[in-house]
């Protein structure tokens, strides 16, 4: 860039010096470009990222707000180095608890209040779970991965039994799901933004509240004195402690924490993106939460992101067969012929190929996974 | 886990102490009984609670009658019953038909247990025992609907065809541990739904495995000479169970009498210890692993060979995630597979009978079991509870810590 530019287009300079600006300008120009151009294949791509996608993009949120609250109960665990594949089964235990919260409160408190008071006994039922779950591999040392099976298994069994026993044969209905905010056609039209505020705004409260939750965590784990003691209690407990962190207090903290957020994945499922329960309603989102965080390199803003692409993946799974949601032309004719199956199967496959290490290797906490003895010499 | 990821010896994310059970032989016998009790008691207390939660009143009968009634479904011929009239033929003790489905639940939780249990000798993890599973059913009934062979070579063909199916699909996370540092229960977690999805597919919509007359998507049966003959007459008991046995007595033979099996328990023990005594513990993993599928794919070629025939494109079994509890339960010995593997597939095979008998849903079974693996693996608060075992716990542990 030796060319002198006046000094009022200084930012296109800065722009086109930084690496992510340049890419960012050549994938503009090639959007636009090859949509307006109808070329096969990448304009079909482009016209479907510029033209159909962003209308739906609310429905891949949805897709993904279990996937990340299920990843953000996986990144306060293992951050503090406990390891946490239980979040399926405290999910699924929430979303029962809070299923059958909302049809008990029902009568008591009316519709919407309902609702909102089952979501708080979700998060209760989680955290107890989570509390199981510390008190398993913190204060007994049992085996995480263990722990964590014994949960799933726990809650796969309790939650069919006690539907079967209590909603199956008394036909007890969900109260009404919690209501949505509806961002007006206007605001929704706005060019370039519009869809974004729709697509984060065309949601119901917990859904909402998953963007203020990561943005919140990503400043916490970095700047507050909670997120570097976690840090460094998943890192190297042993030093922590040596400075005076208190690691069983860290650990359970975070991993009781993190059930409120299991929690709140489960209450989506039965409070807000329906209102029933069926069994195995969860079906994997749990584990597909923890693909989003490794995915997202145990980060907050990287789980979201992993578990916004896992959602856009599933959800891909449903409307690929839709001519008015998926992509025209080759390319739409080719989508359409991939079994939805495969579609499905994109996170986890995702993840291996991270794991890995194909395409930028993703490295755990160090003591993740690792019970803490304070009388060890290691 | 460690941070140098690939550059550490491999197999060292599991505690053996807490896997194996540590303490004596006798101890560790101890507490599993003490589990198993805690479990079932706490169970009947369930079933107390869910019967008030049902308006039927305290009934402090009703657990005893629901686990006779267990019982009953799953072997024994319970006299002065009402529902087991239609089951028992001869006035017997043993119920061979109930004994027969047991035996039939047993035969792939025994050999997906036993994948599991020989993982955890190496220190490894293998939550893919469902995938290893789903795939060598899948391979087996594909080998089993092509007519290749005849007679009863057909069968071993397919059984062998399962193996190495699951095999291959456990080579995968043995060769990203042992070449990446993958962390395999995670690998194998994503497997599991990999190839669930996958052979969902297979099954469903391609006609070169689908059956075309088949009303839900399934692929083709297997041919009568691919199928398991029946072990006992009048029953459905099928061979696969004396395969399991074999393969129980086989893998114990491997780690207990071979050096292969005793490179494989050291690194399991203390994987960097095993490395400096010159162990290749890169390739005991992707061995290990590859064993390990290879069991639970035998599982999964034996329930289609001698149960489902044909591989239904959704095929929802546990068998995969139930063997967690039986390796579990079995502290990881071969032996104790076979016994922690008969115990809850009587509790699956008497869940129905017992369901009835106590009107209730048959899930109670699931939490049982699960409650019996909590106890397990809350061992050492366990000990606390046993009195006169307490003494002898600190020997054994600092030695397998050393």
């Amino acid at each position: 860039m030796t060319v002198a530019t006046p000094e009022r287009l200084a930012w296109v300079r800065r722009i086109l010096r930084s690496r992510w600006g340049v890419i960012g300008v050549v994938a503009v120009v090639v959007l636009v470009g090859s949509s307006y151009l109808q070329i096969p294949w990448i304009g079909d791509l482009s016209t479907w990222l510029i033209q159909k996608a962003p209308p739906q993009a609310y429905i891949f949120v949805q897709y993904a707000v279990p996937i990340g609250f299920g990843a953000l109960c996986g990144l306060l665990c293992e951050r503090s180095g406990v390891v946490n594949i239980g979040i399926e089964g405290m999910m699924l235990t929430a979303a029962f608890v809070a299923f059958l919260a909302g049809a008990y409160l029902d009568p008591v408190l009316g519709s919407p209040w309902a609702a909102f008071a089952a979501v708080f006994f979700g998060i209760f039922a989680a955290m107890l779970l989570s509390a199981l779950h510390a008190w398993l591999s913190i204060t007994v040392k049992a085996d995480q991965i263990i722990s964590g099976t014994v949960i799933n298994i726990l809650a796969l069994g309790g939650t069919a039994f006690f539907n079967q026993l209590l909603v199956s044969t008394s036909g007890l209905q969900g109260t009404r799901t919690l209501p949505k905010i509806q961002v007006p056609d206007q605001i929704a039209d706005i060019p370039l933004v519009g869809w974004l505020i729709n697509a984060v705004f065309n949601q119901g409260p917990i859904a909402i509240s998953l963007f203020v939750f990561v943005g919140l965590l990503h400043v916490l784990l970095w700047r507050s004195r909670w997120g570097l003691r976690t840090r460094a209690v998943g890192e190297h407990p042993k030093a922590a402690d040596t400075v005076g962190i208190d690691v069983y207090r860290t650990r359970y903290t975070n991993v009781i924490l993190g059930g409120v957020f299991a929690g709140l994945a489960g209450a989506f499922l039965t409070l807000e993106l329906s209102n029933s329960f069926e069994d195995g309603l969860t079906g994997g989102k749990g584990f597909i939460g923890l693909a989003a965080l490794i995915f997202g390199r145990w980060t907050p803003i990287g789980a979201l992101g992993g578990a916004l692409l896992f959602g856009t993946a599933l959800t891909l799974q449903l409307i690929s067969r839709i001519p008015s949601s998926a992509p025209g032309g080759p390319l739409g004719e080719w989508v359409a012929t991939v079994p939805p199956q495969l579609f499905g199967a994109i996170p986890y496959v995702l993840t291996i190929i991270i794991l890995a290490g194909v395409v930028g290797r993703a490295i755990p906490p160090a003591a993740d996974g690792v019970p803490y003895d304070k009388e060890s010499r290691g | 886990m460690t941070a140098e990821g690939s550059a550490a010896p491999t197999g060292m994310n599991l505690d053996p102490m807490t896997l194996l059970g540590s303490g004596g032989r006798r101890q560790q016998i101890a507490t599993t009984i003490l589990a198993i009790v805690l479990g079932v008691v706490l169970g009947g207390v369930l079933i107390i609670v869910a019967a008030l939660l049902q308006g039927r009143g305290f009934l402090p009968g009703l657990p005893l009658e629901a686990y006779r009634a267990m019982l009953d479904g799953s072997f024994l011929c319970a006299k002065g019953f009402a529902k087991d009239a239609w089951t028992c033929k001869e006035g017997g003790l043993l119920d061979l038909k109930a004994l027969g489905n047991t035996l039939n639940v047993a035969t792939p939780l025994t050999l997906a247990g036993l994948s599991v249990a020989f993982g955890f000798r190496a220190g490894l993890f293998n939550i893919g025992a469902q995938g290893q599973f789903l795939v060598g059913a899948f391979v087996a009934a594909v080998v089993g609907s092509t007519p290749i062979l005849t007679g009863p070579l057909h069968v071993v063909l397919a059984l062998a065809a399962g193996m190495l199916g699951g095999a291959a699909w456990g080579f995968i996370p043995g060769l990203l541990k042992a070449w990446r540092g993958a962390h395999e229960v995670v690998v194998t977690i994503m497997l599991n739904y990999v190839a669930y999805l996958i052979l969902n597919w297979l099954a469903s919509s391609q006609s070169m495995f689908r059956d075309p007359s088949a009303s839900l998507p399934r692929t083709r049966e297997a041919l009568p000479d691919a199928q398991l003959p029946i072990m006992i007459p009048d029953t459905k008991a099928h061979l696969g169970y004396l395969v399991a046995l074999g393969t129980v007595f086989a893998i114990w033979f491997l780690l207990f009498r071979t050096t292969l099996g005793f490179e494989i328990r050291t690194v399991g023990i203390n994987a960097f210890a095993a490395k400096y005594a010159g162990i290749r513990t890169a390739f005991i993993a992707v061995l290990t692993m590859s064993i390990a599928g290879g069991l639970a794919g035998l599982g999964g070629a034996a329930e289609l060979l001698g149960v489902v025939k044909g591989y239904p494109a959704e095929f929802l079994t546990n068998y995969g995630f139930d063997a967690i509890a039986v390796a579990l339960l079995a502290r990881a010995h071969p032996i104790g597979v076979v016994g922690s593997a008969l115990l809850f597939a009587a509790l699956r095979a008497g869940a129905g009978t017992m369901a009835r008998a106590a009107d209730m849903p048959a899930d109670i079974i699931v939490i049982i079991q699960a409650l019996i693996i909590l106890f397990v693996a809350a061992e050492v608060v366990l000990r606390r509870l046993l009195p006169g075992l307490r003494r002898r716990k600190t020997a054994a542990p600092a030695a397998a810590a050393a």
